[in-house]
């Protein structure tokens, strides 16, 4: 693990030499040391907390509504071959737009609060949901069915006990695109227009030319997205043992 | 004739939006200005093309997704490349990848401010930066999966160093370099647009923020529409250069069986 991580030790280690060194002026990159201590006074003193939160909510909200509702429609959609057909050309029309370019939209529709980050990230997050939840279930080794079948399972079981646990790896992986995105999709809706959140500190820390506080909170961000991708790509691993990855 | 209305029956739910979209704001249930009608939009999107300077910001983001995809090309595929052969550069370049893949790397932008200034360099840069982490992981992963027999009976027939890099490994690459591209272009696009949307300096993403300050709802939505095609454009321009460059492979010829 630690050998592993080594490469990430010299870098840290290049940055605190280059600026300790003087062959890079504190005001483009502030020594690591600093970095570290301010984000440690940002903790301590209870700064980071607010900010971080209201990210958090934001995130969770719109990340867990759209597992839900996105696994919900993809798996109807396999389903239910009229709920299919309506929602797939509307899918083809929605899944190029860049979801970023929505928020301007619903920061009109619902202003500049929670809302309308729940909402952006709400809907980013679905489309890969429900395509890779729809794909899995429609996916699923049809002589599995078939035997189900022989063997006298009901409609009902066969969805429950079958069809949705062989699209789970399916369903898993789209999940974790929609993680990563809905991070992006919170950074940069803070960063656009917020009073709260860590995207939103990073840039007016920026902008105040208090680059070592930015510098804290750009880190933070970038452990955040890491640190929730680590821990459900455990979670995956624990719920598809039975699974070959 | 068939087709065209095999087409519509397909995707009435699309036309049913349309038309309960235009109707809902044409009928004033809804502010025009919260819900412009889609006609509406498409005489704008018109209107801004002939007489406005979408044209011009079109340009803009244009070049500058151009380079930065370009940059990130000529980065990550030797990297990737470099990564798969090169003991000391994978153990390097691993970790570094696997914590930058899922982060959200555009809070860097600030950063990017900082040492860039606040011209075209540092949405290249951050667009670039964005780009690279597909292309390299596509390329390592398909330049492991080279088929051993394939390299070596190159080898055995006398091919060596660059050549075999050039004429086996690089070809036998490609499908998997190719895959990395087509995620990379519209990334390197939307992160362009993005970089507009928060630091402004002409391009797509400024001009749609501009209207959104001036409360021109159609001038919003224009620029959804506009980044939205163009996103689409790209990943179908991607998809048919993958076809023209991998003629000889297996996959376009299935394609064509």
């Amino acid at each position: 693990m630690v050998s592993r991580m080594l490469p990430l030790l010299i870098l840290a280690a290049l940055w605190e030499g280059l600026t300790r060194g003087g062959l890079l002026r504190p005001e483009a990159l502030p020594p690591l040391d600093r970095v570290v201590l301010r984000w440690l006074a940002f903790v301590v003193q209870g700064d980071l907390w607010p900010h971080l939160g209201a990210s958090l909510w934001r995130q969770a909200a719109g990340f867990l509504l759209s597992v839900v509702v996105g696994t919900g429609l993809g798996i109807g959609m396999a389903r239910f071959p009229s709920l299919q057909s309506f929602c797939e050309p509307l899918l083809a029309l929605t899944y190029p737009i860049p979801k970023q370019a929505l928020i301007p939209v619903f920061m009109i529709w619902l202003g500049i609060g929670h809302a309308s980050k729940i909402a952006v990230i709400f809907m980013g997050c679905l489309i890969p949901i429900v395509i890779s939840a729809f794909h899995g279930a429609r996916g699923v080794d049809p002589y599995l069915i078939w035997s189900a079948t022989n063997l006298g399972t009901s409609r009902r079981r066969l969805w429950w006990r079958l069809i949705v646990p062989a699209a789970l790896p399916d369903i898993l992986s789209g999940i974790r695109i929609a993680l990563s995105l809905s991070f992006i999709l919170l950074v940069t809706s803070e960063i656009l227009a917020a009073r709260a959140g860590l995207g939103y500190l990073s840039f007016f820390l920026g902008e105040s030319g208090a680059y070592e506080e930015m510098f804290a909170v750009v880190l933070t961000v970038i452990l955040l997205g890491y640190a929730a991708d680590r821990a459900y790509h455990r979670l995956m691993h624990r719920l598809l043992v039975w699974h070959r990855m | 004739m068939v087709r065209l209305r095999r087409t519509l029956s397909n995707s009435y739910s699309v036309l049913l939006l349309f038309l309960v979209w235009e109707g809902i704001s044409r009928a004033g249930l809804v502010h025009p200005f919260l819900l412009p009608a889609p006609t509406a939009i498409c005489l704008k999107l018109v209107h801004l093309l002939v007489h406005g300077d979408l044209g011009q910001h079109l340009i803009v983001s244009l070049w500058r997704t151009g380079l930065s995809f370009i940059v990130a090309v000529a980065i990550a595929v030797p990297l990737g490349l470099a990564m798969a052969h090169i003991r000391l550069v994978r153990w390097f370049c691993e970790p570094i990848i696997a914590v930058g893949f899922p982060t959200p790397k555009i809070v860097f932008l600030q950063i990017l401010i900082l040492w860039f200034g606040f011209q075209d360099l540092p949405k290249i840069v951050m667009a670039a930066v964005e780009g690279i982490f597909p292309i390299v992981s596509a390329t390592y992963l398909g330049a492991l999966g080279v088929d051993r027999y394939l390299l070596w009976s190159a080898r055995s027939m006398g091919t060596a160093g660059s050549r075999l890099l050039w004429k086996v490994t690089l070809p036998a690459t490609l499908p998997q370099i190719m895959s990395g591209v087509q995620i990379a272009l519209p990334i390197c696009f939307i992160v362009i647009f993005v970089t507009e949307m928060l630091m402004g300096g002409g391009g797509l993403g400024d001009a749609m923020m501009l209207a959104q300050r001036f409360a021109d709802s159609e001038g919003v939505f224009v620029g959804i529409v506009m980044v939205s095609a163009l996103g689409y454009a790209a990943m179908r321009g991607v998809a048919c250069l993958r076809h023209a460059l991998l003629r000889w492979h297996p996959e376009t010829q299935e394609w064509h069986a």
